[in-house]
């Protein structure tokens, strides 16, 4: 593989993202790269590791429709509308099979990606003290300061062997600009084995770059994808704004079981984006 | 002029926060709490998102905690590690807004589940920040409708320590930030005891009861030696409070979410 190839989406996925794969699909509410997930559920990709903060309405797709074997996550609602019923339903009824969870808070989860893109095996930082998520989840351990004797807790680094993320803007050789809230892309690209970057457009060049812009070099990223539209209904900050009557509209799509699988037959698996 | 009990408890909490504070917000009624704050009494109020958006000043709430609207009007915007890692932990934020599905006497907080972790009934959608949030910020205001099913004498999970179980927990472990210093809910406004931690009643909203308090806490609640009335909205609060909901509601273009948690 070349650094920063710029290929189609189905030919990325079809090259890039394999059965039992650890993948990590970014975008922290902005930037959310739909359309890579979509690809990935027509291709029918299982047995997924799916990594990611906020799990959103992209997993809660891919878990419905029966790609992942297990979840790494940290908030797994709807934002501002409440459960992600699809999510709920593979916890707490095993549908449509079971999904093993790996449950972390956000800043464990930060800094696990910061450790993974630092090439560090683990993460320290001050989390979780006195609660119950140590308990149920053996990847959060502590240990002592070498020099205070402080307790500080430690994550495992996450590496993804796939991080997707979607960005406003590559130019041809296959730099990539994002900007606006940023979240952990920087982060989870950099830990990734393979980077994939879906993209609003492809430029000569990236032009003037706003006070946020995060620039991805080439040959940090594996293959670039056109993919106009690709975040929606999540957003692409100077391109279109997040759906936010989506958002709550997926509440009673994704509430019953078949009314969830009719919406994706007809929108995702017929419909492509 | 009338307003409802939601109204009372967003403006209870907003008066909670002073001009001084750099705020570490959550999604719904933290938000809505923490923007009438700004736009009433606390113009200075410092507002800090997850997201990575420092000092924004939204013109309408967000749906979701990395809405366009808050990077647009931030000072400026960071990554979600360094908002985690240099200005939570490295201790830049006096004051965290916290939620959740249940609350104990002691303010700790459950988000996780309902029923056992393994086999829940109810899924929840988990921590967040919040678990970080809890023990980062100078102190925690918790802002939550009071039910007897959300007040509870035992959490089923511990998504998020306020005092401890016992109370205690907290200066045990040698955590240095204050915890919980006010509850406000619907009904009233709870404090922790001085030396036990335990949240007591130490104001009530105007027409509640204490039979009511009662009724709508899962353990036994007590009351301060002195409880205050809580002065009741002031038209120019309320006037900002219902303006922000409806340019809110304009702008996503459905019915006012101001409920949502």
């Amino acid at each position: 593989m070349s650094a920063g190839d710029i290929l189609p989406l189905s030919e990325a996925v079809a090259r890039y993202v394999h059965d039992g794969d650890q993948i990590a699909l970014e975008g922290f509410t902005h930037l959310i790269p739909f359309a890579a997930a979509h690809e990935i559920i027509r291709q029918q990709r299982r047995e997924l590791t799916l990594i990611r903060m906020t799990p959103d309405l992209i997993y809660d797709q891919m878990i419905g429709m029966g790609t992942a074997r297990k979840l790494v996550f940290s908030w797994g609602g709807n934002p501002g509308v409440g459960s992600l019923h699809r999510f709920r339903d593979a916890v707490e009824h095993g549908w449509p099979g079971p999904l093993e969870i790996r449950e972390h808070s956000h800043a464990a989860m930060a800094n696990a990606y910061e450790a993974g893109a630092a090439g560090m095996p683990c993460a320290f930082f001050r989390g979780y003290r006195g609660t119950d998520l140590p308990r149920v989840n053996p990847d959060i351990r502590f240990v002592r300061c070498p020099f205070t004797g402080e307790e500080l807790t430690s994550v495992p680094a996450l590496r993804p062997d796939v991080t997707i993320v979607h960005a406003q803007k590559a130019d041809r050789q296959g730099n990539v600009l994002v900007e606006g809230i940023a979240g952990v892309q920087k982060e989870a690209v950099l830990a990734a084995r393979r980077a994939i970057v879906t993209v609003e457009e492809i430029v000569d060049n990236l032009g003037g770059k706003g006070t946020h812009a995060v620039i991805l070099p080439a040959w940090t990223i594996t293959a670039v994808c056109l993919a106009p539209g690709g975040a929606r209904p999540s957003y692409a900050h100077g391109y279109y704004a997040r759906d936010n009557a989506f958002y709550i509209a997926w509440d009673e799509i994704a509430r019953d079981r078949a009314t969830f699988i009719a919406w994706m037959q007809a929108h995702v698996l017929e419909g492509g984006q | 002029m009338s307003y409802t009990a939601s109204e009372m408890m967003t403006v209870a909490a907003a008066r909670a926060l002073g001009n001084e504070d750099i705020c570490f917000v959550g999604i719904g009624l933290p938000s809505a709490a923490c923007n009438l704050a700004r736009l009433t009494h606390a113009p200075s109020v410092k507002l800090i998102y997850e997201s990575g958006t420092i000092e924004t000043r939204p013109a309408v709430l967000p749906l979701s905690i990395g809405d366009g609207e808050l990077c647009e009007t931030a000072l400026t915007t960071v990554s979600v590690p360094e908002i985690f890692r240099y200005w939570l932990q490295g201790g830049r934020i006096s004051v965290g807004f916290l939620g959740g599905a249940q609350v104990d006497r002691f303010g700790n907080l459950n988000s996780t589940v309902i029923g056992e972790y393994a086999r829940p009934k109810v899924r929840l959608p988990g921590s967040g920040g919040a678990t970080e949030i809890a023990t980062g910020c100078g102190q925690i205001f918790i802002i939550m409708r009071q039910t007897p099913r959300s007040f509870v004498p035992r959490l089923d999970f511990m998504t998020t320590l306020g005092h401890g179980p016992s109370g205690r927990e907290r200066r045990e472990l040698g955590i240095p930030t204050r915890g919980p210093t006010v509850l406000v809910t619907d009904l009233c406004i709870m404090r922790p005891e001085a030396e036990s931690n335990e949240l007591v009643v130490a104001g009530m909203h105007p027409g509640v009861t204490r039979e009511q308090v009662r009724t709508s806490t899962g353990w036994e609640i007590r009351f301060a030696g002195t409880v205050e009335e809580t002065p009741p909205p002031a038209p120019g609060e309320l006037a900002v409070l219902r303006d922000l909901h409806a340019r809110t509601a304009a702008a996503q273009g459905v019915a006012d979410n101001s409920s949502s948690i």
